[in-house]
């Protein structure tokens, strides 16, 4: 009886109209957000859809030649070439920057720990054309006097975008070392165990989740990026024969081509940002049913 | 009558620059509870880790005197800390329990110090939930986590950890603090059938569980041992006005 008196007073309704605006913006909000992802892959896919019609969608997927010129559009050197430089960049990135996180969390003095965290964020903050001279400078003369041909290949690539990725995973991976609870180190301690027993039985078991969300994390930033790879890679279409072969992937043939490209030729440039968004969505759909 | 097993002689411990305990000596004899009672910050829990080295790992921990376990001073040259931390268990004022399995909780301990043989830690593992009178309860979920089990039981737990590797000494820091009386009163039953097996140190704040299931009980005020003795004598009879007044609940 008292509340529904109460809930005809005026001041009461205002307030749950104060409310109800305020639920109400802030949805707008969140809304306007999940719009312009959809409008942006409808956009894609509709200036993608000429490409599609003209090649079929299944040879544009597994088609082995790329001559805009000729306009045949084959996109699966690309589609290879994306996936090996992104899995080569983790299987140099990753056991570095786990290793370099549990130095950091649980061994470094607290000195050392405070010299680094700026280091790993100068590092993360470079422009990634700057690492493309770097690679060009120096990582592409080095791979050319060890494996000869000109030095642009999938492992100059790969070692640059490994650089480039190490400190989203090495940041992410000591927030996970970080937040596990103490009192599981001063249990294992306690019971008896070396430093590297606690390590491998309980802190990496525990903080394994964080660890795996940092790796696709730096996985997706490895896929997505365009200008270094660019740089490095050689950019040519064809399926790599060694690690020493150049490669183009598929960032990197949207940004080589899109300047001068019309017709047809321009939307399958869109229908390669289709491919790429499939690629990206696999690898994480993958990656994330391996974590658990 | 009494075989002495820890024997603390002027030992000093300060971080940074606070002094926290000062000029202690003990005399903990083997296979008894020796309670250690005080207020809040009196540095009965920094007394506690130093017996096991626990706060090595504060990293402007400094320390002067000794600890002798079984006459070999714990702090010097040659210590395998790692060796001593297997001989002298230690029960946390919050239960912990790694986020494993019942079962793998149990074994960790065995299998970091090198058990391989399944039938052996199996056994071990038994034996040990058994002797923490926890076996009965969980016997039938030994494989689901130990996260699930009630704060009592995590605690149970802790302690069965801790006996597996059969160490000499268990220290329990206010083992209970966290419990409800029933899960205490199981704690402290434990302790007394533990005592045949271990040397066990305590702290606690609870004084009816120093009285109930300790021999000794060291008083501890300001990083100073005020008054040691027999439980008995300490609660029946306490010689210094400030012991008396602590158990009396008149301060603290």
């Amino acid at each position: 009886m008292n509340l529904r008196r109460y809930s005809k007073k005026k001041g009461f309704l205002k307030l749950i109209r104060k409310e109800y605006l305020i639920e109400k913006g802030f949805f707008t909000l969140a809304m306007v957000m999940i719009a312009t992802v959809l409008l942006m892959f409808a956009f894609v896919v509709i200036e993608s859809l000429p490409a599609f019609g003209h090649s079929g969608f299944f040879n544009f997927l597994v088609g082995l030649r790329w001559s805009p010129d000729m306009n045949i559009f084959g996109i699966f050197p690309m589609i290879v070439g994306s996936i090996l430089t992104t899995a080569i960049s983790l299987i140099i990135a990753v056991p570095m920057s786990v290793s370099c996180a549990i130095y950091l969390e649980e061994m470094a003095p607290a000195k050392l720990k405070d010299y680094f965290k700026p280091v790993i964020q100068t590092l993360a903050g470079i422009p990634s054309v700057i690492y493309g001279f770097f690679g060009l400078t120096l990582i592409a003369p080095i791979i050319r006097n060890i494996f000869g041909g000109s030095g642009f290949s999938i492992l100059t690539a790969s070692v640059v975008l490994a650089l480039m990725i190490l400190p989203t995973i090495i940041s992410l991976s000591q927030d996970a070392i970080k937040s596990v609870p103490n009192q599981f180190r001063e249990a294992s301690f306690g019971l008896g165990s070396t430093q590297w027993q606690c390590i491998k039985y309980i802190i990496l078991p525990t903080a394994l989740p964080g660890i795996i969300t940092a790796v696709i994390l730096g996985m997706g930033r490895a896929v997505g990026e365009t200008l270094a790879v660019l740089m490095l890679a050689g950019n040519v279409s064809v399926i790599p024969s060694s690690l020493a072969s150049p490669i183009r992937t598929l960032t990197s043939n949207i940004a080589l081509e899109m300047g001068y490209a019309t017709g047809i030729h321009y939307s399958a440039l869109f229908a390669t940002g289709v491919i790429l968004f499939m690629v990206i969505m696999v690898l994480m759909i993958v990656s994330t049913l391996c974590s658990k | 009558m009494f075989k002495l097993k820890i024997n603390v002689k002027n030992f000093n411990v300060s971080f940074s620059d606070n002094q926290i305990l000062k000029n202690i000596n003990m005399k903990i004899p083997k296979n008894t509870v020796t309670a250690l009672i005080g207020p809040s910050g009196c540095g009965k829990s920094t007394f506690l880790r130093s017996i096991n080295r626990m706060n090595d790992f504060s990293s402007n921990f400094k320390r002067n005197g000794s600890i002798y376990v079984d006459g070999e001073d714990i702090y010097g040259e040659n210590v395998d800390v790692v060796d001593l931390r297997k001989r002298i268990g230690m029960v946390f004022q919050k239960a912990n329990p790694f986020p494993m399995s019942i079962f793998e909780n149990v074994a960790y301990g065995l299998k970091i110090h090198g058990l391989k043989d399944k039938k052996e830690l199996f056994d071990t593992v038994k034996r040990s939930l058994k002797q923490a009178a926890l076996w009965g309860e969980i016997k039938d979920k030994l494989d689901s986590s130990a996260l699930s089990l009630s704060g009592g039981q995590q605690q149970r737990l802790c302690i069965a950890r801790t006996i597996a590797i059969s160490p000499e000494v268990i220290l329990m820091d206010e083992p209970c603090s966290a419990l409800d009386p029933i899960s205490t009163l199981k704690i402290e039953d434990l302790i007394c059938e533990l005592k045949r097996d271990y040397t066990i140190v305590l702290v606690t704040h609870n004084m009816q569980q120093a009285k109930r299931s300790s021999d000794l009980t060291s008083f501890f005020l300001d990083g100073e041992v005020i008054e040691s003795g027999l439980t008995k004598d300490i609660f029946s009879n306490p010689k210094m006005e400030k012991t008396e007044d602590y158990i009396l609940g008149r301060f603290g």
